[in-house]
């Protein structure tokens, strides 16, 4: 928790959502998540749709979201290497995608974020969720 | 200065719509856009403009949801619950003026949620709240600035960072009622 402080000095820390053992990319991508923040949570959908479960899903496939038709006839399955594509161009990845985002251009910040996105399945929000399905 | 040191609400409101400018209303902020923007015939937009309005939208809805959530929840003490009314009150500016934007542009608005799956339950005192919405209005700031360079019309991503300069003031203001550095680094990302 005291790197997770000293990496979040002078920003919105939530650092109490990554489990203790998690890798310092991890703790580095909870940062970067906060932009996804805006439109998306790891429990519930909100304008984007729920990050628990992300991971081997398959693009527009969380039962009761309101995807884009690109979306969801994408055919797209959520992994390290679709992921890394998709952040960092969204609208050239799935043209039509109503993930009207620039992306995260840097791929260490890429890198970091799906490290995070990885573990966000431990964290007692997603686990919650599980339980409850 | 801080909203909480001033003597009385409406003297806070006052001093903070006149420090921040936030005295524009919707239709100046419709005229940031520009009128070849807003004049637009239907289908002679790009798609992709409406979409990423259209976004826009659906964000600021759930913002003004949120900030419904907060105002009935009772935990909010005066000055902070007219902070948050304020606050709402530019959210549904801003909603507004969206709306119609699409509208002008050949495009169908998107409608407010029925209902918002809000962490109603993890929201137990006025600094949850303050947190909450805090939590929101930087992802706003994030939202606009992830979106602004999309923009094929110059005058709409104008205007999409003329809102985005209001969330992060309702962002700096809802950190300081908190106690925490209202504006943390030089740079938004």
């Amino acid at each position: 928790m005291k790197l997770c402080r000293l990496l979040a000095a002078g920003t919105l820390s939530v650092c109490a959502g990554v489990p203790a053992f998690a890798a310092p990319a991890a703790v580095r991508g909870e940062q970067i998540y906060v932009r996804c923040q805006a439109c998306h949570a790891l429990s519930y959908d909100r304008v984007g749709p729920r990050h628990c479960g992300l991971f081997g899903r398959t693009a527009g496939s969380v039962p009761g979201f309101a995807y884009s038709p690109a979306m969801k006839s994408s055919r797209i399955v959520w992994n390290d290497k679709t992921l890394d594509r998709f952040l960092a161009n969204p609208l050239k990845t799935v043209p039509g995608t109503t993930m009207t985002y620039d992306g995260v251009p840097d791929a260490a910040d890429r890198a970091d974020l799906l490290a995070y996105l990885k573990g966000a399945d431990k964290t007692p929000e997603c686990l919650t969720l599980k339980a409850k399905h | 200065m801080s909203f909480l040191q001033v003597s009385t609400p409406i003297v806070a409101r006052r001093l903070f719509l006149g420090q921040s400018g936030l005295v524009l209303s919707g239709a100046a902020v419709a005229l940031l856009a520009g009128k070849d923007a807003l004049a637009a015939s239907a289908g002679a937009a790009d798609p992709k403009d409406v979409q990423i309005l259209n976004t826009a939208l659906g964000a600021e809805l759930e913002a003004i949801a949120a900030y419904q959530l907060g105002a009935e929840s009772k935990l909010l003490q005066k000055p902070v619950l007219d902070l948050a009314v304020t606050f709402q009150g530019h959210h549904k500016e801003h909603a507004d003026l969206l709306s119609k934007t699409i509208v002008k542009l050949g495009g169908k608005p998107v409608a407010a949620k029925a209902n918002y799956n809000f962490p109603a339950d993890q929201l137990k005192s006025q600094a949850d709240v303050l947190r909450f919405a805090a939590r929101l209005e930087q992802g706003a700031v994030s939202a606009y600035l992830g979106a602004v360079p999309l923009f094929g019309n110059r005058d709409l991503a104008k205007a999409a960072a003329s809102i985005l300069g209001d969330e992060a003031m309702h962002w700096a203001v809802l950190r300081n009622a908190l106690g925490e550095v209202p504006v943390p680094s030089a740079f938004m990302t």
